[in-house]
């Protein structure tokens, strides 16, 4: 490539801002070695070049990509961008700079080292999102259900349908502890917003019971001649653990407390 | 005595969970407005017990009474055991409060023979009419028909469930008369058939009608228990493919016996499961419903069990060494999927990789092909893997060498691998479910 290398840019972090420094590059012919979103110590003499989010310009290359390469290669874009493979910029832009130079063909070249890495990315996250279709947990307050998760990816995006039709009645709200985001669903409408700290109150008596009883049928339900616990650990890391009552050995007492 | 929610659910999941079947699969339903509930096609795990297996659905037992007497089962009538009940409320409490938890999938409701298997299900159908209607639950059922319930009783039941099944558990009649003598083949398959039926028929009458009620939208499924009787695997997968094929199951489950109870037909309680056995028939399942195999290929008279130190895929490519190495730029999709280590996945990859390109050993690494062993059986670009020296007998011992590793997480069953079977050996080996 004849393009400009060795440049830096710094975007807002937000998507159309990515979109806007794919745009920079075909403008300006150059070729970013690094995009990074905004850094909280900035040194005075930050030699990545600022990108400014202009909406008009995200909008032609995000609405560009379903014509000049795929829908496909759209939503495994979009979806790219909600992962936490490092570098997914960088990732996401060389994938858009090789459809942009190969078309529809792109998304059938999977033993390119970035159209696979692009792919394994997702592929990380949309599991992660299924798995956690199952292993939310939610406690209810009063009328409101409320449940904490600690994702690698950003999952939330693709929890909303599934879980706004299943309690389409509900008011709920996962929380995203990792990217301090939460899930917010009342009266048929649904947002996601900004939470960086949730202090949760105490759980009533009928809330602990339930989750005595489910982690009782929990227990009786395995096989004791069947025990596998590496099976276990491999269909459901211990890093999902902490959120479910089966496995909250710290409350067991207090419900054995509530029950006398 | 007084027993509380908490006793009656331990004791009627404790003798539920035999049933292996747990999931939540086969039909997609969006949540109504006024409802609580979906249904996801292609199922949701909502954890996994200490065996490793799935927990999709409350798994109970509406009671543990029985008028029956099968000899494999805890909840024999001849059994002496605390015997309880749920009233539909209960139960429905039970299921949309950990629901709304999201604890669970659905209900699997099975239940033991109070007085008749006619009242049985009757009981059935109030309890799920009142989760249905009344709670507006609308997630995923899976319910057990009883043997010898009338056929318009089945039909109600099929039109509050998603998924019904009837366990044959012994795969002959000679067992069903020794082990099971309050059933019959009769009695098992007749409801099958008729479940089959009225399947085909709600989909044609889906199609005239829209909103036709829905017969049992995620097929049916039964289970078989595999140790307890001398019934060969070849007997075993053939039945398997007989049930596919004749009435439509969508799953056949296999289950390790597991000794539960003393009986003079069955011993030893300590006798470990042949977990192993179960898992190279469930390797054959898939093989039979995804990669176009028939139960003939895999075993027969001369060869009637699998061979536990290699997967029945392996097994079948050793024995036909001829068609392989396989080109993988220009094999079809069918052979691609018989080549051992590549599966559905690696194998529509391929497909998708090859229109922009050739496929190297590298590249195939890449898209995420396991080469283990399919490198004995493949080439890329009319080569084979670089440094890969290939005799038939070094594949075969490479293979091996590979498999001799499995069972040190098995202990138990390197020793069935080198006694013969015998009849007191697979008696003693066997697992139980309901019903």
């Amino acid at each position: 490539m004849s393009d400009r290398t060795n440049i830096v840019y710094a975007y807002d972090g937000s998507f159309e801002g990515l979109m806007c420094c794919i745009f920079e590059s075909y403008e300006q012919k150059e070729n970013p070695s690094i995009i990074r979103p905004p850094v909280v110590q900035q040194s005075l003499f930050d030699p990545a070049k600022w990108i400014e989010t202009d909406e008009h310009k995200a909008d032609r290359v995000f609405n560009s990509i379903p014509l000049k390469i795929s829908s496909q290669a759209q939503e495994l874009v979009k979806l790219g961008f909600l992962t936490c493979t490092p570098h997914k910029e960088l990732l996401i832009y060389n994938f858009l700079r090789l459809g942009f130079k190969y078309g529809d063909k792109v998304m059938t070249m999977l033993a390119d080292d970035t159209v696979c890495s692009l792919q394994k990315a997702v592929r990380h996250l949309t599991s992660e999102s299924h798995k956690f279709m199952g292993f939310v947990r939610f406690s209810v307050y009063g009328e409101v259900l409320v449940a904490v998760i600690e994702p690698k990816n950003f999952v939330l995006p693709l929890l909303i349908q599934h879980f706004c039709d299943r309690y389409r009645n509900e008011a709920f709200m996962i929380y995203d502890k990792t990217h301090s985001m939460a899930l917010i669903y009342q009266s048929q409408n649904v947002e996601l917003m900004v939470v960086n700290e949730l202090t949760l109150p105490e759980v009533d008596g009928t809330e602990v019971e339930y989750r005595r009883l489910w982690k009782q049928f929990y227990q009786t339900i395995a096989i004791e001649a069947r025990f596998n616990p590496r099976c276990r650990m491999t269909l459901m890391p211990k890093r999902y653990w902490g959120q479910m009552p089966e496995f909250d050995e710290k409350n067991a007492a207090q419900w054995r407390v509530a029950e006398t | 005595m007084y027993i509380d929610i908490y006793d009656k659910l331990t004791i009627l999941s404790d003798s539920a969970k035999y049933d292996v079947a747990c999931t939540s699969s086969g039909v997609d339903r969006s949540g109504k407005l006024g409802n609580i509930g979906s249904a996801a096609k292609a199922g949701i795990c909502h954890s996994f017990s200490a065996d490793g297996r799935c927990i999709s659905l409350l798994k109970v037992l509406m009671t543990n009474v029985c008028i029956f007497d099968c000899k494999y089962c805890v909840n024999r009538v001849s059994n002496d055991t605390v015997r309880v009940a749920f009233t539909p409320i209960e139960l429905a409490e039970l299921t949309i409060n950990f629901y709304r938890r999201n604890y669970i999938e659905g209900l699997f409701l099975s239940s033991g023979v109070i007085k008749s298997p006619n009242n049985t299900t009757e009981q059935m159908i109030k309890a799920l009419e009142l989760l249905r209607n009344v709670y507006r639950f609308g997630g995923y059922i899976h319910v057990k028909a009883i043997p010898g319930a009338d056929s318009d009783l089945i039909t109600r039941l099929g039109l509050l469930a998603d998924r019904m099944s009837i366990n044959i558990e012994l795969p002959s009649q000679e067992s069903l008369k020794l082990l099971a003598p309050d059933k019959t083949k009769e009695s098992i398959l007749r409801p099958m058939g008729l479940i089959s039926t009225k399947i085909q028929e709600n989909s044609t009458e889906l199609v005239k009608y829209r909103h036709a009620s829905k017969f049992v939208p995620a097929g049916q499924s039964t289970q078989l228990i595999v140790g307890a009787t001398p019934d060969t695997d070849h007997k075993i997968l053939t039945l398997t493919e007989g049930l596919y094929r004749k009435y439509h199951l969508k799953r056949v489950f296999f289950s390790a016996y597991m000794p539960v109870t003393e009986h003079s037909l069955l011993p030893a309680v300590d006798v470990k499961p042949p977990l192993l056995r179960e898992h190279r028939l469930y390797q054959a399942d898939w093989l039979l419903r995804f990669y176009g195999f028939e139960a003939k290929e895999l075993l027969d008279e001369q060869n009637p069990n699998f061979n536990l130190q290699v997967d029945p895929k392996c097994n079948w490519a050793l024995n036909h060494l001829e068609k392989f190495p396989l080109e993988i730029n220009k094999a079809p999709y069918e052979m691609l999927l018989r080549v051992p280590g590549i599966g559905v996945t690696s194998a529509l990859r391929i497909l998708t990789a090859r229109r922009s390109g050739l496929l190297d050993f590298s590249g195939l690494k890449k898209i995420g092909v396991v080469l283990k062993r399919a490198q004995y059986f493949i080439t890329c670009k009319g080569k084979i893997l670089e440094g890969l020296k290939i005799t038939s007998d070094g594949a075969i011992g490479a293979l091996m060498a590979d498999q001799f590793k499995l069972p040190s997480h098995y202990p138990e069953q390197l020793s069935l691998f080198n006694e013969p079977f015998t009849t007191r050996e697979d008696v003693q080996q066997c697992l139980t479910g309901q019903i």
